[in-house]
């Protein structure tokens, strides 16, 4: 038998993608293929964002307005924090219960660390990098013991759930609600750019998602990777740019009474984390044995992996996601009470990656899904809160749309299966 | 003749009051393909293991292209060039050829991932190993039929410029064709210098493939055989009731085999 022949017959089976034509036919090609083999993408998200914009737009009357979309973005923001901590979390196939109150425990020490008469009051800025280094801190303890000692993460992460809960319930208790007066802290959820802050911000956006692509296509000419269908880029970098500008937009539009808003510093902090921690997943080794590690721990042990050094990283970062969500959570109300964390901050955070494709059993799914399932979310709840309906047919709802989401997502994988992908 | 290139003397490696291995002798020659036969609990895996450093034998001598060295853990018998693809692959099914091949050794500056350097480099390994059956260095590992995995995982652990590997039982899962694959790669890796230990049940495979086998029975050398010179039939009688060659205090026996 000669070398050659080892293909023997085994032939090589083409895969249809490559064979793909380029330019426009190419990019029906490409989304009739994606579509039959169910290689959906966000897509199906986007389009479930789009119609439940629409159904409010209709039914509620506050809804469409800009102010409210002001509203909606510092609303959804603590969440979608929290949501990219949860993507790394299960890309490893592990779970962390304990960032609602982790969040809390963020929100308790930058409450405490700012309280004018206090003694130890300091500014804004140093007590969030304190209070964010907190909550790493306590992620890294989580995660250290899920590591290395071996207790499963869902124990772990629900002993540190109670135990949390309970340091919180203890401050509070005796304390009764601590307010937020220091500015930077408030800033974090209240600081609106002016308008032109707001396009340039936008035009930055705009700028660095179509340099990242030409970026990965330079420095890996001829490779499969380099591989971008012209059109489909272009289309891509207009959505991106358009979706940046037109939210700075409206943004801009907004006005309440006589003051009038922009875009809220809220935002910027999720865009400026999803950017990041994109990187960090998909750019960076760190990133690339996170999957791997979800994917097949083992084989990444025997690969020479410190298997047990990325799942510490791993609840670290979420445990400063949780931190920096919840700095924002208090901003948004200027002040920390027996309340927090609000509503159901540790499930909708977990829902938003789940509903966003990341799967709950490690090793597939994206940072932008948790973005764009934080905001499904929060939209389906502010209009359905603008909608004056009752809280617990908010959680019906919510729990509808995670249900529809994620059996849409197996169905999807199943097809992906079944076409070889 | 030039030193073996890898050569264990009296290896002995006993877990609590079982013995796995009782002074072993075994050998392996540059661009040679020594099987390594043997019943179900005759000590290979226990052997590999201890080559691969994730057992550390109890007693014994390495010597690697004649120096003796000594082997503590999965990475000392790395910096050696030693690789060993295991029976189930250790490959990550959600990752593509490519960041498999790289795996724990991606190529980067500061952190950031260099794509395109190690899609060449895995497209060139490829190439050199006669690897053409996977059209896509960028489908995801769980797309790929049982021989394309196997390949993948043998190409991964020849590219780091080892000079002995180890693959245990590389064809216990595949079907005929894809069997044939694996062998005829097998095959390539000692026509290119290295050396490979082959660890199989399967003596049609081994005969295809060996140059020479080594038979091990309950923990202890018995013998090794010439392919050219032996019939499976003597190979069958060593493994099933083979004589031990080396018998504690009666060095005499240590000749027998030679």
């Amino acid at each position: 038998m000669s070398t050659a022949d080892v293909v023997g017959p085994d032939r090589p089976k083409p895969m249809e993608e490559e064979q793909l034509p380029t330019g426009f036919a190419g990019l029906y090609a490409r989304a009739r293929f994606n579509l039959r083999t169910g290689n959906l993408g966000p897509l199906p998200i986007i389009v479930g964002l789009l119609v439940v914009v629409l159904l409010f737009k209709f039914t509620a009357t506050n809804f469409f307005t800009a102010t409210n979309f002001v509203n909606l973005i510092t609303e959804s923001a603590g969440t979608a924090m929290l949501a990219f901590g949860v993507v790394f979390v299960l890309l490893l196939g592990e779970i962390d219960l304990s960032i609602g109150y982790l969040a809390g425990i963020g929100a308790l020490t930058v409450a405490e660390l700012q309280l004018p008469g206090s003694g130890h009051q300091m500014n804004g800025l140093l007590a969030m990098v304190i209070a964010v280094a907190v909550c790493a801190a306590i992620g890294a303890i989580q995660g250290s013991i899920v590591a290395l000692v071996g207790v499963p993460s869902f124990v772990v992460t629900l002993g540190g759930f109670l135990i949390w809960q309970g340091v919180i319930l203890n401050t509070l208790e005796q304390r009764g609600t601590i307010i937020i007066q220091d500015r930077w802290i408030n800033y974090t959820d209240a600081y609106l750019f002016s308008p032109l802050g707001g396009y340039l911000i936008a035009a930055v956006i705009a700028v660095l998602y179509p340099l990242s692509v030409l970026y990965k296509r330079i420095t890996a000419r001829g490779t499969h990777i380099a591989q971008v269908n012209l059109w489909a880029f272009i289309a891509r970098s207009v959505s991106v740019a358009g979706v940046a500008f037109g939210a700075v937009a409206i943004c801009n539009h907004a006005v309440v009474i006589v003051t009038h808003l922009g875009l809220p510093l809220a935002g910027v902090i999720v865009v400026f984390f999803f950017i990041v921690l994109t990187f960090l997943a998909k750019w960076t080794t760190f990133g690339r044995h996170v999957y791997a590690v979800g994917g097949n721990a083992e084989a990444a042990r025997r690969a020479g992996i410190n298997v047990a050094r990325i799942r510490i990283l791993v609840f670290t970062i979420s445990g400063a996601t949780a931190g920096i969500g919840g700095i924002i959570f208090a901003a948004q109300v200027n002040s920390v009470a027996l309340t927090f964390p609000p509503g159901n901050l540790l499930l909708n955070a977990i829902a938003s990656a789940v509903i966003g494709g990341v799967s709950l059993f490690g090793g597939r799914g994206e940072v932008r899904g948790a973005l764009l399932g934080a905001v499904l979310i929060g939209t389906l709840q502010n209009g359905l809160n603008t909608l004056s309906v009752s809280n617990g047919w908010i959680y019906i709802v919510t729990g509808l749309v995670l249900l529809g989401a994620v059996t849409l997502d197996t169905v999807a994988v199943r097809l992906q299966a079944r076409s070889g992908r | 003749m030039s030193p073996p290139l890898l050569e264990l003397r009296d290896l002995s490696k006993t877990f609590g009051s079982v013995e796995a291995l009782t002074d072993v002798d075994f050998e392996v020659q540059p661009g040679e393909v020594m099987a390594l036969v043997g019943d179900n609990g005759a000590g290979k895996s226990t052997l590999i293991k201890c080559v691969a450093g994730i057992h550390p034998a109890d007693r014994g001598e390495f010597f690697f292209e004649g120096r003796p060295v000594s082997i503590h853990g999965p990475k000392d018998a790395g910096q050696l060039g030693i690789e060993v693809v295991y029976q189930d692959l250790a490959l990550c099914d959600n990752l593509d050829v490519v960041q498999n091949m790289f795996l724990g050794r991606e190529t980067n500056t500061f952190q950031i991932l260099n794509e395109a350097a190690m899609e060449q480099r895995t497209a060139a390994t490829l190439k050199s190993l006669a690897v053409t059956t996977i059209s896509s260095i960028r489908q995801p590992v769980a797309t790929l039929s049982g021989g394309q995995r196997q390949s993948v995982a043998v190409a991964k652990a020849v590219q780091w410029n080892s000079k002995l590997v180890i693959l245990d039982e590389p064809t216990a899962a595949l079907g005929v064709a894809q069997t044939e694959q694996v062998l005829a790669l097998v095959r390539r890796l000692g026509e290119q210098g290295l050396g490979v230990v082959l660890i199989s049940h399967n003596l049609h495979d081994v005969f295809e493939t060996a140059d020479r086998i080594t038979v091990l029975r309950l923990g202890r050398n018995v013998g090794v055989f010439d392919r050219r010179t032996t019939t499976q039939q003597v190979v069958v009688e060593a493994i099933t009731a083979g004589k031990p060659t080396k018998v504690a205090g009666i060095p005499a026996t240590a000749a027998a085999q030679a």
